[in-house]
Parts: C-alpha cells; sequence; structure tokens
C-alpha cells in the first residue's frame, strides 16, 4: 500500500505549538532563565549555575514551611476524603432533596478565595465573630490570631468548609454511576452495609477518587490567598505556607533568582507527589 | 427447596392504577413446583424480569401474595428469602478473586473458613472454576464472569430457588450452548427449583420443562415446549413460538364452519357448537407452517393458493402463499418438489385451532 505523504498537514498543529508556547513553554522558560543568573540590571547579569538551588535546598526558613506544608496537605486529604465520601454517601439520591443538597454543597465551592478567607476570619474573631465569641463564651480559650494550635484549626476547618463539597460531588456522581443491579445482587448474597460499602461502592469509586485526591493534594499544597487573609501566616511562622514564603521572597526581598530555583523545585514536588499518588492508585491492585 | 406460588398477584408502577394498562403484572395465580426448571418467555416489556424481582423480593407487589412452601414471603427482604438471583449482566465483585466471589455470601453468612474453603472448591469444580480461583474477577471474560454470579447462587446450601434473568444476554453464541448445558446438569444435580427468564424460545425450550410464556403482564400459556407448540393457548403464543410462527387469519362463521373471503373452512360439529355459544368479537383460525400439507399435484380437497415467495434456509423452504388474499406462511421439506405459480394445499383438521378474542376453543373430546 502507499501512503500519501503529505508533510503539510504539519501546519495545522502549528495553532497549538504556539498557544502552548505563549501560555507554558515561555513563561517557564523565563523562570528557568532567572533561576541560573544573578541579574542587577539590563546590562550586568551573571551566570551562577546552581547556586540559587543549593541555596534554596538548604535555607531553614523553607525547610519549615515545606515541613508545614505536607503536614497540612495531609491533613486536608485525610479529613476531606473520608468526609466527602461520607457526605456522599447520605445525600438523598432523588427528588426536591437532591437539588437542594447540590445547591447548599456546591455554594461554597463558588465563593472567592479570598472572600473565604475573609469570611472566616471575621467569623472566628475572638472579639465580634460569632464563632469565637461563642466559643468563648463558652468557656473556650479561642484566638486564631495569637495561639498556634487555635490559627491551624481555624485554617483546616475554613479548607474543609470550602473544599469538602468538591469531593462529596465528585463521589456523589460516582456513586450515581454504579448500576443497580450490583446493590441487588449484594442483598441476594446478604451483604451489609459495611461489605457493599468495602466491595462495591469504594472499588467503583477508585477513579473519581483518584481525580479528588490529585485535585485536593494540588490545591491544597498551594495553598495562598486563604491563610494569607485569615492570619497572615501567623502567629509568628505558624500557618506560612510555601507559596506566602515564595511570595515574600519573590516580591517582598525581590530575590527573583533563589525565587525562581524555588518555583521550580515546589513544581517537581508537586509533580513528583501527584505522580506518586498516581501509580499508587492506579497499579494499587495490578492484575494477577 | 420450596415450591414458589403466586397468588392474585399484580403489579403496578404507577401509584394509582387506573385500568389494566397501568399494571406490569396483571392479576395472576401461578405456581413454580418444587425441583422444577422453568423458563419465563416473553418479549421484552411483558413483566418477565418484574415477575422474577417480585418472587426474589427486590420489588414490593403492589396487589396479591407470594409464597414458598405455603408461607407467605411478602414482608421478607431478599436476604431472608433463600433465593438467589443471576442477573442479565454479570455481576462480580471486581477487586475480589473469584474464591473471594464465591465465598463472600458464605462469609456474610459467618460459616467458618475451613467449611467455605470445601463449598467453594466444590462448586468451582461443578463450574469449571478451579483454575481461575485465585484471579481477579475484574480480569475475567464474561462468561467466565457469569459463572462466578452462578456460582455465588448455588454456593449457598440454602437456596431454594435460582432465578435466571437472561443470564446470557452478553455470552457469546458458542459459549452459550455450553454454559446452558452446565444450568442444565447443575438443576439435576442440585434439584433447586430454577426459574429462568429469556426472550429465546430456543433458549427456553433447551432449558426447561415447562415454559410459561408472558404477554403484557400476564402468562398466557403454561406447558411444556411440545404443547406451546402444538396447541397455543393464545394467539400469541403461536406467533411468538415457532419460527416463523403460526399463520393466523381472522374469519367468519358459516354454515358447516368458517370462511373467509372465498375459502370455506370445514369444521367438527362439536367445534360450530362451541363457536355458537360463545361470545367473542373476533374469530382467528390457526395453523403453524409446518402442519400446512402441500399436494404434489393438483387434487379435489385442496385448497388454491398463490405462491408469492419462497425463501431457502438451506435444511427447509419457507413458501410464502396467498389465499384468498390471506397471507400464509409454509414450511417445506428440503426434498419436496416446489410448487409453481399455484399451489395446492390443505389444513389437516387436527392441527387447525380456532381462536375466539385470541384464546383457543376447546372441545372436551
Amino acid at each position: 500500500m502507499n501512503k500519501v505523504q503529505n508533510n503539510k498537514a504539519w501546519w495545522l498543529v502549528l495553532p497549538v505549538f504556539l498557544l502552548v508556547a505563549f501560555s507554558a513553554v515561555i513563561p517557564m522558560m523565563t523562570v528557568v532563565n532567572y533561576s541560573v543568573q544573578d541579574i542587577f540590571d539590563q546590562s550586568s547579569r551573571y551566570f551562577v549555575g546552581a547556586d540559587w538551588y543549593r541555596q534554596v535546598l538548604l535555607d531553614p526558613r523553607l525547610h519549615d514551611s515545606l515541613l508545614r506544608q505536607f503536614i497540612y496537605s495531609g491533613c486536608v486529604l485525610l479529613i476531606e476524603i473520608p468526609l466527602g465520601i461520607a457526605i456522599a454517601l447520605t445525600m438523598p439520591i432523588k427528588g426536591r432533596w437532591s437539588s437542594l443538597v447540590l445547591i447548599i454543597l456546591a455554594i461554597p465551592l463558588l465563593i472567592p478565595w479570598n472572600v473565604v478567607g475573609t469570611i472566616w476570619q471575621i467569623f472566628g474573631r475572638a472579639d465580634i465573630g460569632l464563632l469565637g465569641s461563642s466559643l468563648n463564651a463558652m468557656g473556650i480559650n479561642y484566638n486564631y490570631a495569637s495561639n498556634t494550635m487555635d490559627a491551624w484549626v481555624t485554617v483546616l476547618v475554613m479548607d474543609v468548609w470550602h473544599w469538602t463539597s468538591l469531593v462529596a460531588l465528585l463521589c456523589f456522581s460516582g456513586l450515581r454511576a454504579i448500576p443497580d443491579v450490583y446493590y441487588q445482587a449484594a442483598r441476594i448474597d446478604r451483604a451489609s452495609a459495611w461489605a457493599v460499602f468495602r466491595h462495591i461502592q469504594l472499588p467503583k469509586l477508585k477513579s473519581v477518587l483518584l481525580i479528588a485526591v490529585m485535585l485536593r493534594f494540588m490545591d491544597s499544597f498551594m495553598i495562598y490567598t486563604e491563610p494569607f487573609v485569615l492570619t497572615g501566616g501567623g502567629p509568628g511562622n505558624a500557618t506560612t505556607f510555601l507559596s506566602q514564603t515564595l511570595t515574600q521572597m519573590a516580591i517582598g526581598q525581590f530575590d527573583l533568582g533563589p525565587a525562581a530555583a524555588f518555583s521550580l523545585v515546589y513544581f517537581l514536588i508537586i509533580l513528583l507527589v501527584s505522580w506518586l499518588f498516581y501509580t499508587a492508585m492506579t497499579h494499587s491492585d495490578a492484575n494477577r | 427447596m420450596a415450591e414458589i406460588r403466586l397468588q392474585n398477584l399484580a403489579h403496578s408502577y404507577t401509584p394509582t392504577p387506573t385500568g389494566p394498562e397501568d399494571y406490569a403484572i396483571r392479576e395472576m395465580d401461578h405456581v413454580w413446583e418444587q425441583g422444577g426448571a422453568y423458563a419465563l418467555l416473553g418479549p421484552s416489556g411483558c413483566g418477565k424480569s418484574t415477575l422474577l424481582n417480585i418472587i426474589s423480593g427486590l420489588l414490593s407487589p403492589s396487589q396479591g401474595q407470594v409464597l414458598f412452601d405455603s408461607k407467605v414471603v411478602n414482608e421478607l427482604t431478599p436476604e431472608k428469602r433463600n433465593i438467589a438471583q443471576v442477573f442479565q449482566f454479570p455481576v462480580v465483585y471486581d477487586t475480589m478473586t473469584v474464591f473471594d466471589n464465591l465465598a463472600f455470601p458464605l462469609r456474610n453468612q459467618g460459616m467458618d473458613e475451613a467449611k467455605i474453603h470445601t463449598k467453594v472448591h466444590e462448586i468451582a469444580e461443578v463450574l469449571d472454576l478451579q483454575a481461575l480461583l485465585s484471579k481477579k474477577a475484574r480480569n475475567l471474560t464474561a462468561d467466565e464472569k457469569q459463572k462466578v454470579s452462578m456460582g455465588r447462587g448455588l454456593v449457598r446450601d440454602d437456596v431454594s430457588a435460582i432465578l435466571f434473568d437472561e443470564p446470557l444476554t452478553v455470552i457469546d453464541p458458542h459459549l452459550k450452548w455450553k454454559l446452558r448445558r452446565k444450568l442444565k446438569q447443575i438443576h439435576e444435580q442440585f434439584n433447586i427449583t430454577m426459574v429462568y427468564v429469556t426472550h429465546d424460545q430456543l433458549e427456553a425450550s433447551t432449558f426447561a420443562d415447562k415454559i410459561a410464556v408472558m404477554y403484557g403482564g400476564q402468562i398466557v400459556q403454561f406447558g411444556t415446549p411440545r404443547e406451546l407448540f402444538e396447541r397455543p393457548s393464545h394467539t400469541f403464543v403461536g406467533y411468538f413460538i415457532g419460527s416463523p410462527g403460526m399463520n393466523l387469519i381472522e374469519v367468519q362463521p358459516q354454515a358447516g364452519g368458517v370462511g373467509f373471503a372465498g375459502t370455506h373452512l370445514p369444521l367438527s360439529d362439536a367445534m360450530q357448537k362451541r363457536i355458537a355459544e360463545s361470545e367473542w368479537k373476533t374469530l382467528k383460525v390457526g395453523i403453524r407452517p409446518e402442519f400446512v400439507h402441500v399436494w404434489d399435484e393438483p387434487c379435489d380437497d385442496a385448497m388454491q393458493a398463490q405462491v408469492v415467495h419462497v425463501e431457502d434456509l438451506g435444511t427447509y423452504k419457507i413458501m410464502t402463499l396467498n389465499l384468498d388474499g390471506a397471507p400464509l406462511k409454509v414450511r417445506l421439506a428440503e426434498d419436496k418438489p416446489v410448487p409453481e405459480g399455484t399451489a395446492y394445499i390443505s389444513f389437516p383438521a387436527q392441527w387447525l385451532m380456532v381462536y375466539a378474542d385470541e384464546y383457543l376453543l376447546e372441545v372436551l373430546p
């Protein structure tokens, strides 16, 4: 068979190349460019090799925020994934209540990050906030602005409030996709509610859970606005996460070189962890 | 082991049914005897699956009672009914191995592991699944999965009946035959009541001792495959069973029999009397294509019909005739000469059925 060779078709791919170049490759290369140079002004720039990387990787301030970041993302996943599944399991399946619950769940997802931060900033205030003053009135000493633990709990609760809905909605759609006949077979087999969850619902939810875990990991690992508005990273550095550290470095101190190196490391960490999650979840029950 | 009895059973999916057309199952009484192999045959949407789900308890009937061994089980959930059901699409627990799948119903009962081990191996042997026991269920082929779902029903000691809801729909044709034989063997071996829902008459007649034909939410005939073929008690059975189905011609009573257009069909005196005594709106005669007699040469007793079309199906031929405007299918053995232009045919009296308002008119001898 003679294959017709027509290389003109490559021109059709050009728009995609251009789009990807402008949206991803060029900005990223700019960062790479910064990360290997020390730039003072237009005319005086020095190639420094891996210096910035070495400096960034040895910086204890970054170690601290990286650790905080991992603890934070870990907590977010540990709370939001099980809670989201639990909510999805208890949601009404059809009728008016179902629509109502769906709308209520969707509301937090529609609120912009800095508004969420502001809501909780006011809500949690010990003097005038409903939550803060109620807790104090009940005799619980609560102040997120001065107590590290309170600040952490507030930031976590805020994230749970904002994003558990996403997990719940994803799981709900996953549950709706399970054919009725599985439940019928399970009833005939006298499966307990736990067995139905363990052997039917959970395995069938795997693909949506993968998406939920990845989205929640990436988002929480890059969190910036909400803690920034709520606690400003404090008290002290207690709630200063990676992106805030990065912003301080890049905008506050204008250390563009180290900040660029840090950005790339940050990006690689997210990529690596996401890949780990993906591989772990897709190969957890490899073919036998 | 159980006899399943349905009493005044009816079901409607609408909460306030106004007429018979709102019912998926119209009021019926029926008995499935202990240890029988039954088929429930009917076209899509006739209520077969609804009936099956009512028996297994997945669906609660809007009227009437289901009895297992004369004990009313309406209030019992499927878990408590000692019934196994195999569905159209194979249901396996993906993440478990075949062994765990088969052990699942036993573990849910809290049976001890040693006993589970013996039972599972026993059933795996019956179903030829031993080689697959340690494989994950998700990697099986459709027919293997279906065998696993059957196995989950068979593995339980307490199962009194197994219900099959078109279990071979997704199976390759050459495996269908094998699985059907397997089912038959299992039936003989375990002496369990089996009800097999299908819309395939061949599947029904190879599996079952007795077939219930369902039409419009009712069981219109319950009998052996041979009875269904030879004496369909409803025109639908005549039409649905057999390939091609029964010839049905609308007729009017005439002196000495019935007739249509220019054709007269003589009937026995007893049958004429029966027709005269019954009340009906439409009267039809039916005859199977296999039973139409074709004469080799013109003959005085024969009716003349025009040959419209002949289909050669290899081992036999199907002739389409025109008998005074009524279309007529005739099955002709391969070695018989094919009449050209005009065919000389007659209807043997014993195979000519009379239907008043679609139901068979019978004359007691």
